[in-house]
Order: C-alpha cells, then structure tokens, then sequence
C-alpha cells in the first residue's frame, strides 16, 4: 500500500486536499499513516495554546475613538481638498518642491503673480506646509529629548522614557498619513525622509517604558545612525521659509509661535 | 446540531444588520460605522496580533484596517461580508507592512545568511504581551518561545496563509488574494507553513498517542 504523503496529509488536515474522500479511507486502514497525522495534528494543538492577548472588552470602543477624528479628516476640510483627486496633482507639486528644495538645499520662491488661480495654490500650499511643518517640529523636539536622556543618577538602573513614548505613538498616527498621501503621488523622497521618520517612531513606541541605559543607548545611536534629526531640519527649515514666502499680505490670524528650532 | 442551528442563525442576523450598518455609512451617517468597527475589531484584531507577532503593529493595522474599510466602502457595496472583507483588508496591510519593514531592515543591516524576518530580531520590537509569571512552568514557557520562533521564521507569504487558514478558517481563495497568487500556489504556501512548523517544533511537542500511553491523558 502507497502512503500519503506528508503533503497530502497536511493539505488533508488543513481541508485543502484535491482528494479529501481518498486520503480519509486510507487513514481508515492505515496505522501508520494515523500515527503520522496524529504527530502533524499534535503540532498544530501545540499551537493552538499560543494565546493572543485580551484587547479588552472596550477594545471596539477604543478603536473607535481612535480612528473617528480620523475619519473626519480624511473626508472634510481641507484634508479634502488635499485628497480630492483633481487637486491631488497641485498637492503633488508642492510636496515634489518640498523634496527639490531638500535635495537642492534651497527653496525655489514662486514667481509673483496676481491671478486667483495662483493665490488659491498658495493658500492650499499654505495650509500643507504649515501641516508637515508642525508634525516635523513635534518630532524634532521629541528626538531631541530623546537624544538627550539620560538616567537621574549614577545607581539609576533604568530611564523612563514613556512621555516620549506617548508622543511617538501619536506622532506615527500623523506622520503614517503624510507618508501615504506622499506615497500615493509616488513623491519617493519626501516619503523616504517621512518613511525614516517612521522607523525611528516605531522603534520609541515599541521600545519598553523603562529603559536600561544601554537600550537607551540603542535608541539614541539608531537616531543618531540615520542622520534623521539633520534631515528633519533641514526639511522642515525649508518649509519655514515656503510658508513665509507663500503669507498672505494680510494677516486676518494670530500669528503664532510653531517649530522653534 | 440546535447550537450550530443558532449560530447560522446569529450569523445570519450579523450579517443582515452589517448590511443596514454599511448602507447607513453610505448615506452619510458616520455613526453606523462605528457599530461595524466595535462589532469587528476583536477578530481583527486576533487576525493582526497573529500575523504581526506583537500587539502594537496588531492595534496599528486593527486601525488601519477600519480606517481604509471607511474609504473604500462604496467599493464594497455589500458584495461579500462586512467581516471579512475588512479582515482581507487588515491582512493586505499587515502583509505590506511586514514587507516594508524587512526593506527597511535589509537596507540597514548586512543581509543576513539566514531568511529570516529582522523585525523579530530587533529588541526594541519585541514587546513583551504578558510579564513572565512565577507559576507558568517553565516547560509551557519553552514551548511557547519555540512556538514563537517558528512562526517568526516563516516567510510572510507562509505566516499570512497559515494563520488565515488554520486560525481564520479564510478560503484558499481569499487567501490567494491577500497573497497575490494563484490557488495551487497557495495551497503549496498552506502545506510549507505546516511543514516548517512540524519540523521546528515536533520536538517539543508529545503526540496525543504518546500522552496516552505515558497516562497523562485519559
Ligand atoms: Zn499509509
């Protein structure tokens, strides 16, 4: 009598198998061949055991409160108008000057002109650099601290680093969208820099809230490897001074203080 | 037979009420959504901690996941189920996510002899679920990291179909689509999964024949 293969029986126990009858009368009359599916099925009970952790009963909930903010950004205002395709190619191009001027280590000033087709981009572009300014800036400060921790004392055995923590997760929700959006318009190198941010996120979330000084250490030399501090700069210096090129004449907001370097 | 009888009926009510949650979301009522996201986010998110490993890419694509199930909605149009349409959804993510970072891994580090995933690798991404307890044997502790292991060390494509399938019950079809790939190929990345699971971990593990005959188990 031919045996099944070890194929045939996993195909057989994950309900797969183009012959489910034929394998099933074979294992009727085969010793062996029940032994062998007997040692697969153990494997995957073993498995089975691996527990996924509780998310909690108001697990839904959460969820909820954590995207619902975001679904109304998506959808309305000026994240809109950013997302719309139609208006997708003009975002397009001022994320693609944002890379030129990063690349090029200058900002290319927009021709003066006076017609409303023009000041409507400068009020959208506006609005984008503000937006990636800011987020820039937040990260920015959050490394810098980061970079700058250090235990209390000298019998400190670990750092608590879980306020950054927090800020990086809330960071990595923004800075996952602009990531995207700039992907989505195949701007490779703002998503890049965007995408070097994220890692660096990601590794100060996942990190544990208390930190001995060499994982500290880890982090610090992570962000330090990537040069990720000076390419935020430099790209968010760049949108300072878009922003002031792109002010309207007229000031009809409060001026306020953002991404002091 | 009268308990499966009520959870197709349950099943049936789930489904009809996802339908009138999905239609009201398309009329513009945003409220109904979140019914859909609290009915859902526990599966999907068993879906997500059990291909990602770990419970922070887990909540990240549970959101994702919602997030883009609202964009995509009119798309959806009530052609197959809410759920699992939106647990295709969270599987695509966590499959491109996982891929994106082994990228970002295998740009920074030496490329490694071994195919084996970085992000697992790395400490500061291994969060720890659950504190080791005193009382866990240390026996079942073992086991578990070795369980843990050997999901690591498969390939995406094997984590995403053997999770989908074994855990998820997901069709071959369904699976093929997450993974991009025909039905036999998915089949075969099904059978891989299994095989490399047994290799690595038959070991460790007492066949129920072998528990009986040693008389730990009735
Ligand atoms: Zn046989």
């Amino acid at each position: 009598m031919k045996h099944m293969s070890e194929e045939e029986l996993i195909a057989y126990r994950e309900g797969v198998a183009e012959q489910q009858a034929v394998i099933s009368r074979h294992l009727a009359a085969c010793e062996e061949c029940r032994g062998e599916l007997d040692r697969i099925e153990a494997v995957l009970a073993a498995l089975d055991t691996l527990p996924v952790p509780e998310p909690g009963a108001d697990y839904g909930r959460r969820v909820w409160r954590e995207i619902a903010p975001r679904l109304a950004e998506r959808s309305g205002r000026w994240w809109h108008v950013w997302m719309e395709p139609r208006r997708l190619a003009a975002a397009g191009v001022i994320v693609t000057l944002i890379v030129a001027a990063f690349v090029a280590g200058r900002i290319t000033r927009p021709g003066k002109t006076s017609d409303n087709i023009a000041n409507q981009e400068q009020v959208r572009e506006r609005v984008l650099v503000v937006a990636v300014g800011e987020h820039l800036g937040h990260s920015e400060r959050m490394l810098v601290e980061l970079s700058n921790a250090t235990p209390t004392g000298p019998t400190e055995k670990e750092v608590n680093i879980s306020a950054e923590q927090r800020r990086a997760e809330d960071l990595l929700q923004e800075n996952r969208l602009y990531r995207q959006t700039a992907l989505q318009e195949g701007d490779a190198g703002l998503a890049s820099v965007l995408d070097e941010l994220e890692r660096v996120l990601l590794d100060v979330a996942h990190s544990p809230e208390e930190v001995t000084p060499a994982q500290l250490e880890a982090i610090q030399k992570k962000i330090e490897g990537r040069g990720i501090l000076f390419k935020v700069r430099v790209v968010n210096k760049e949108l300072q001074q878009r922003q002031e090129a792109t002010k309207p004449a007229q000031s009809d907001s409060t001026e306020r203080e953002r991404n002091k370097v | 037979m009268n308990r499966m009888q009520k959870s197709v009926e349950s099943t049936q009510a789930i489904l009809e009420s996802d339908a009138i949650a999905v239609e009201r979301t398309l009329a513009g009522d945003r409220d109904a959504y979140r019914v859909l996201v609290e009915r859902h986010s526990h599966n999907v998110f068993r879906l997500a901690y059990r291909m990602t490993g770990n419970r922070h890419d887990a909540e990240e694509v549970v959101q994702e996941a919602f997030l883009r199930g609202y964009q995509k909605l009119r798309q959806f149009a009530a052609r197959s189920n809410f759920g699992t349409w939106v647990y295709r959804i969270a599987a695509n993510y966590a499959i491109d996510r996982m891929r994106q970072r082994q990228k970002e891994e295998a740009r920074r580090e030496a490329p490694r002899a071994e195919d084996r995933d970085g992000m697992e690798n790395d400490p500061l991404n291994r969060v720890p679920d659950e504190a080791p307890t005193p009382e866990r044997l240390t026996q079942s502790m073992e086991l578990r990291k070795q369980m843990e292991q050997a999901l690591a060390a498969l390939s995406d494509a094997e984590r995403t179909a053997f999770v989908m399938r074994h855990w998820e019950g997901c069709g071959i079809e369904e699976i093929a689509e997450v993974l991009k790939s025909s039905s036999n190929a998915t089949k075969n990345t099904v059978f891989r999964a299994v095989q490399k699971l047994r290799r690595a971990l038959q070991p460790f593990v007492e066949t129920g024949a072998q528990a009986r005959a040693m008389g730990t188990e009735s």
